[in-house]
């Protein structure tokens, strides 16, 4: 059964056409990998899935519902939840209140019983407590639970923006380019724990990454971007050795 | 790990409520053996007054992460609707203070509703474009309240922008509001009591609200308004929320001022812009998103001008100077390394004299 549909999707920047009539299928479990050239419309298309541009044709379907032209924080509770390129966490709050932030919508109490202390918010807090702890023992985060997050080291930040972004539950998760900036240790370290939540959470992962050491380490399916267009697709192996792929990457 | 960080909160709190309350004791002791002058006597209600304002705009400045500068504006609005019901429901309430406890809820109403109203247009803008529309608004609120003429007879209340001949009283009606005159004989029934009793509300709600989901919430949006959108936090409404309880607090701090003066107006004095600038110099001096650094410069800034009064010409230069040098130690990096050099020395000494 297919999670994610995408079909015909375009969006122009005034006469660049950004991505063009970008198709993609993916099915529920599969590890899929997104890269391209710089400047290919990677990143342009998380947007595009995410809500933070709307495209100009093309319609996204989640998990059979049409998401096309939805909100943010919409298709956020329908079920996808995404990492930043450049990291972005909330710097001044704890490792925890980040994780808690993104409990948000799965656990309400009003902000009246907030403000009074009713039993209610000591019974959500404690749950939700207990979620964030469970999610950062998973990234081995868990003696750092109470420190500022921009006070984590690089790596550290990496992670607890995937913790943060599946704590939302989502069925789809979008990582992008979670390995930049990382040495190689860190990064064999992080396809373990992409394999692990992929495990442990049955979850559907999408990924941009220019790390092709994790790409062919990881993704079971390949989607090659350039210039705003699909240039090929399918299983890992057969894309990498595909000449079209080598000379978009390498130059003729 | 989980129940450190939860003592620590609760002890950081503890300290807050703490200090306002040995304060309360320690002012009531100095009053019962009359060893405080009339003059200080008189800024007591003020100084609450001050301390709820800066807390309040606390939430807006340091949780929501937004500049106001139209706080003094949402404190008119809560001043003159409360003086107008309190003297309206004078002979119907005879009870002084149930009758304050009421016009309290219609000011902090008030000023919630203009809260709301101001809100939704101003919060789409963002950092110094949201700072110049919050002056003007709170500028704009002012002029209208010394524009407005209020009178009530046996018909009803009249309402009118023009002047007072323009209401059309019958013999034996009453004005209100007299235009840029104010509001003159609202009861005076604000003490120094239920100001504490005021500033502990402010602080209970205030800090059980940044603790809380909806504070993360708010705070995850000053952090990274993008990544908040992302993990499904609605950034107009938790925005708007911060902003309208910010607004209803400092209502609440205008009904504490119109039940203590004998004359309401709104000059640029009260309710002016430099009363805005001076509200979040009380924030920023105290550190922003530092709820009890806020109540200490509030009362120290406050304090200081009267304390200084002997100086004459010399007042309001050394009151600069004082606010510069607690700038500078405040959160100039050089010092806080200092400090924090001092600190650590501090905390070696003892634990060199156990070795010993």
């Amino acid at each position: 059964m297919a999670l994610l549909e995408v079909s015909n999707l375009s969006i122009s920047f005034g006469g660049l056409k950004a991505v063009n009539e970008f198709e993609i299928t993916i099915e529920q479990g599969e590890l899929y990998g997104l890269i391209g050239p710089n400047g290919a419309g990677k990143t342009t298309i998380f947007n595009l899935l995410t809500g933070v541009y709307k495209p100009d044709t093309g319609q996204i379907l989640l998990d059979k519902k049409n998401i096309t032209g939805k909100k943010t924080i919409e298709i956020n509770r329908e079920g996808m939840a995404r990492t930043f390129q450049n990291i972005r966490l909330f710097h001044n709050m704890t490792v925890l209140d980040n994780v808690k932030v993104g409990l948000h919508n799965g656990n309400p109490y009003s902000t009246i019983e907030g403000i009074l202390r009713l039993p209610r918010y000591y019974k959500v807090e404690r749950a939700m407590n207990e979620k964030a702890m469970e999610l950062l023992e998973v990234f081995g985060l868990q003696n750092e639970a109470n420190f500022l997050a921009s006070n984590l080291p690089y790596g550290k930040q990496r992670k607890l923006e995937i913790a943060r972004a599946l704590s939302t539950n989502p069925k789809l998760l979008l990582l992008d380019e979670p390995a930049a900036g990382m040495n190689p240790n860190e990064t064999a370290e992080l396809m373990e724990t992409i394999r692990f939540v992929r495990k442990n959470f049955n979850m559907t992962i999408l990924l941009i990454e220019h790390d092709m050491k994790l790409v062919s380490g990881i993704c079971e399916k390949l989607t090659v971007l350039n210039f705003g267009q699909v240039l090929t697709q399918g299983d890992t192996a057969t894309v990498l050795h595909d000449p079209q792929v080598i000379t978009a990457y390498l130059g003729e | 790990m989980k129940t450190k960080s939860w003592n620590k909160n609760w002890t950081n709190n503890a300290i807050t409520y703490g200090m306002v309350i040995a304060a309360y004791l320690i002012v009531q002791v100095m009053v019962n053996t009359g060893n405080i002058s009339s003059l200080m006597k008189g800024l007591l209600v003020p100084l609450c007054m001050y301390v709820i304002l800066a807390v309040s705009l606390n939430l807006t400045v340091g949780i929501l992460g937004e500049l106001s500068l139209g706080h003094a504006g949402f404190m008119c609005v809560g001043a003159f609707t409360s003086a107008v019901f309190s003297k309206c429901m004078q002979s119907v309430i005879p009870n002084t203070f149930v009758c304050f406890l009421f016009a309290l809820l219609v000011g902090a109403a008030a000023a919630a509703v203009c809260g709301i109203l101001i809100g939704i247009p101003v919060l789409r803008l963002r950092g110094d474009y949201l700072a110049i529309v919050t002056l003007a608004f709170g500028e704009i609120i002012k002029n209208i309240m010394n524009a407005i003429y209020l009178g009530k007879d046996s018909k009803g209340l009249h309402f009118s922008l023009k002047n007072a001949a323009a209401l059309n009283l019958e013999e034996d009606g009453e004005m209100i509001i007299k235009g840029a005159q104010g509001i003159t004989g609202t009861p005076k029934v604000s003490t120094f009591t239920i100001g504490v009793v005021l500033v502990l509300i402010t602080l209970f709600i205030i800090i059980n609200l940044v603790n809380s989901r909806t504070g993360r919430a708010i705070m995850s949006i000053r952090d990274n308004r993008i990544a908040a959108e992302s993990v499904g936090i609605n950034i107009t409404k938790y925005k708007l929320l911060a902003f309208t309880i910010s607004a209803s607090l400092a209502g609440v701090a205008g009904v504490l001022y119109a039940h203590n003066v004998s004359s309401l107006t709104a000059l640029p004095k009260n309710f002016g812009y430099n009363m805005s600038i001076m509200i979040l110099v009380f924030v920023v001096l105290g550190g922003i998103g530092n709820i009890r650094g806020s109540i200490i410069s509030a009362v120290i800034l406050t304090l200081l001008p009267e304390l200084l009064r002997g100086l004459n010409n010399y007042r309001m230069l050394i009151y600069a100077i004082v606010l510069i040098a607690m700038m500078l130690f405040n959160s100039s990096p050089k010092m806080i390394e200092f400090r924090e050099q001092l600190a650590e020395k501090w905390k070696k000494k003892p634990a060199q004299k156990k070795e010993a």
